[in-house]
């Protein structure tokens, strides 16, 4: 059962060898380190960058011009903002030339808090991103859809960017990745290289399979009947532990959907559940104002106003200009469980 | 390829018949410097057309067939220069040119119809290069390698040690990237990213970069800016060779371009080139685009030097300007004929088909349904 991070460099390696990935780059991308969190260890295209966001992405679309298939790995999103003019103009290549210049690439940088990541290193992006028109922006919260959402990320010709939830690239998917041992800890020795030297250390690659998630196909990880728990990213698994707990304690039951692709997202996914359910509650962690579940809820309120039976909520992160370091802060800042909890269950309970 | 307004070879039938044509086969000099007399006429004559067609889009701004203009007049002398050095064609085995918004001499010289560069300032549904979505001189020539010009200013320069990678790659390649951009510009960490990225120990890159300095960045003049000397020098700590060059002078300017050029198809390394040059009608309709009187002219300066050297005459010249503001005039009265976007054209290329988008397969259509 691999884990988050894993999956990802297991794709990145069936990328690389079965579909034209021609480079994986950024700082700290290649050798000797393999990546800050292990993304991209053992890939033989990988390779270290000056440490200069803009020249990572003006390079990354230089090789598409010239025919290349990149990937490139912003270290942490909280470091694409000084980009975010030429993600701008990524997106815009092939409206701007009239179909003259796809642009092939993909972005990968890991997003969000929960690894006590201070000021710095725990900034959201998907609200950024979903305001990026011509790219598509996918984030997985498993490692299956991880493989899977990376593999269609290099197989599509647009600019496609991988939010990778920080907090659970870690986490072991409790699904496979065809080909994969199913011992986790024979594909760690297999692929994880070892701490210290690793001049001559080589993966031995499981021969992992063709496995693609749609982009803009959300997952029904749960199926009920009482509302509708919208999620992507970290607070995914939260809201399903949350709706776990209703069920077995009050007999709630939830349609959880795991978004999976922020744009395009899966709105026939959306739509049926807020029929079926007429209760809606969006989880995620991103800063309030003007967050992206904002978009949702207002597509929500336009076209399901006379299904809906009680309030709808969004519950995300607080409008505060970072998330401290002390627990404290982040704790009461971006969503945890117990604020999930009460959030779903109010929106359950509410009478009609 | 060549305009069928206006056939290179006609003018060159009127050289023929010319008894200017006599002194043909003689070398012109700039100091030390000489193009052969063909070659000169070659330039000369896209300077010309450059020329006229700036001024006709000027006025199209003025006159309402157009709306923003933003271009290169004094800057012709260079443009046409670089443009017929190009090894043009498609993919990394060619030149790429990373280009701005005032290299219509670099278009002309490769061949583009002065059409395709009228219908983008008329924005029309014919416009090749953005299909009426895009400034005039914004360019996107797929099959020449010119990939989109951007108004974001010294985003290129980014850009273009990507494009070299993959030159660099292609056996025994000769590929160079060229990017273009303006002196203002250079104060934008995205110059010194090239430099940088052109020079990794073990894979530097066949960039040529270009700086034309006009001496201004739309109002603000450079030297109440920069305290560095010249822009070429900042190549130095890199081990970037490079040259200042006078731009309104072809003949100087084509060795510079061609030393730069066969510096980086050779060594596979960088070159830096800083092109002095005019700015004839400041920064753009945005300052009025009147045409200023107090900066050397490259077009009339050169147009002396051949009648000087015998190789033009009044009448000759006066012919030629005809012939290119007949062109330029000939393509804005197609351009206004043409037909223009529709509403529907609105989300069209926003996507490339895709075999995993289940949303989007064929291309942008609205919010997900």
């Amino acid at each position: 059962m691999a884990t988050l991070v894993q999956a990802v460099r297991l794709a990145l390696h069936y990328g690389e060898t079965h579909l034209g990935v021609t480079d994986i780059f950024g700082e700290d991308v290649g050798p000797p380190l393999g990546g800050v969190f292990t993304a991209t260890q053992g890939l033989k295209t990988a390779w270290n960058s000056p440490l200069d966001e803009r020249g990572i992405v003006g390079t990354a679309m230089g090789i598409a011009y010239g025919g290349g298939r990149p990937v490139f790995e912003i270290q942490f999103c909280d470091y694409a903002f000084n980009v975010i003019d030429l993600l701008k103009v990524v997106g815009n290549q092939r409206w701007a030339s009239a179909g003259g210049f796809d642009m092939p690439v993909v972005m990968m940088t890991p997003t969000g808090a929960g690894i006590r990541g201070s000021m710095y290193h725990s900034h959201s992006y998907e609200s950024w991103a979903s305001r990026l028109p011509g790219w598509k922006i996918v984030m997985p919260s498993d490692a299956l859809d991880a493989y899977g959402l990376m593999l269609s990320a290099i197989v599509d010709p647009n600019p496609v960017m991988v939010l990778l939830p920080k907090a659970l690239l870690r986490v072991r998917s409790d699904r496979l990745i065809p080909g994969e041992p199913e011992d986790p800890q024979e594909l760690s020795r297999r692929i994880d290289a070892p701490v210290g030297d690793r001049k001559n250390w080589t993966p031995d690659w499981p021969p992992v399979q063709e496995y693609f998630v749609p982009i803009g196909s959300a997952r029904l990880v749960r199926e009920g009947e009482t509302a509708t728990v919208i999620s992507y990213g970290r607070t995914l698994p939260l809201c399903v532990q949350v709706c776990d707990d209703l069920q077995k304690n009050h007999g709630l039951s939830f349609d959880v959907l795991d978004l999976r692709s922020i744009f395009p997202y899966d709105w026939k996914a959306i739509s049926q559940s807020v029929q079926k359910t007429g209760r809606v509650v969006l989880v995620n962690e991103d800063t309030e104002v003007t967050n992206f579940a904002e978009h949702l809820l207002r597509r929500i309120i336009e076209e399901h106003f006379y299904d809906l039976v009680a309030k709808p909520k969004v519950i995300s992160g607080k409008h505060v200009p970072g998330i401290g370091l002390n627990q404290v802060y982040e704790y009461n800042t971006v969503p945890q469980a117990e604020h999930i909890r009460e959030a779903i269950f109010e929106v359950a309970t509410e009478p009609v | 390829m060549t305009s069928p307004l206006f056939p290179l070879d006609d003018s060159e039938d009127s050289l023929a018949n010319n008894p200017s044509a006599t002194r043909m086969g003689r070398e012109i000099f700039s100091g030390v410097e000489s193009l052969p007399a063909e070659r000169c006429l070659e330039i000369f004559r896209l300077m010309v057309r450059t020329r006229a067609l700036e001024e006709r889009t000027i006025k199209m701004s003025k006159s309402g067939e157009g709306y923003f203009w933003v271009g290169g007049p004094g800057e012709e002398a260079f443009n046409v220069c670089l443009g017929l050095q190009v090894n043009k064609g498609f993919g990394p085995a060619y030149d790429y040119l990373h280009l701005h918004y005032r290299n219509a001499g670099v278009l002309l010289a490769l061949g583009m119809p002065m059409l395709d560069h009228v219908r983008q300032m008329a924005m029309t549904a014919t416009d090749p290069h953005s299909r009426g979505r895009n400034f005039v001189g914004h360019y996107a020539v797929k099959e020449w390698n010119v990939v989109p010009v951007t108004s974001v200013i010294e985003i290129q320069y980014v850009m273009a040690p990507g494009t070299a990678i993959m030159q660099k790659r292609v056996p025994n390649g000769t590929g160079v990237s060229i990017v273009v951009g303006g002196d203002a510009g250079t104060a934008e960490g995205d110059f010194t990213s090239c430099m940088i990225w052109s020079t990794r120990p073990k894979n530097e890159l066949p960039v040529l970069m270009i700086v034309t300095n006009n001496g201004y960045g739309i109002s603000t003049p450079a030297h109440t800016q920069h305290g560095e000397r010249r822009i070429c020098d900042r190549g130095e700590p890199f081990g970037i060779p490079g040259e200042t060059v006078d731009g309104n002078d072809p003949i100087t300017t084509w060795h510079a371009i061609r030393r730069g050029l066969e510096y980086c198809r050779q060594t596979r390394k960088p070159y830096l080139l800083e092109v002095f040059v005019s700015r004839l009608h400041g920064h753009s309709s945005s300052s009025g685009a009147a045409r200023v009187s107090d900066e050397p002219d490259c077009l009339k300066l050169f147009e002396t030097k051949l009648i000087n050297a015998g190789l033009l005459h009044q009448e000759l010249v006066e012919h030629i300007y005809q012939n290119a503001h007949e062109e330029a005039d000939a393509a804005v009265v197609q351009a206004m004929e043409e037909p223009r976007p529709l509403p529907e054209d609105v989300e069209k290329f926003t996507y490339a088909p895709s075999p995993v988008d289940v949303v989007y397969p064929e291309d942008y259509t609205g919010l997900p349904r």
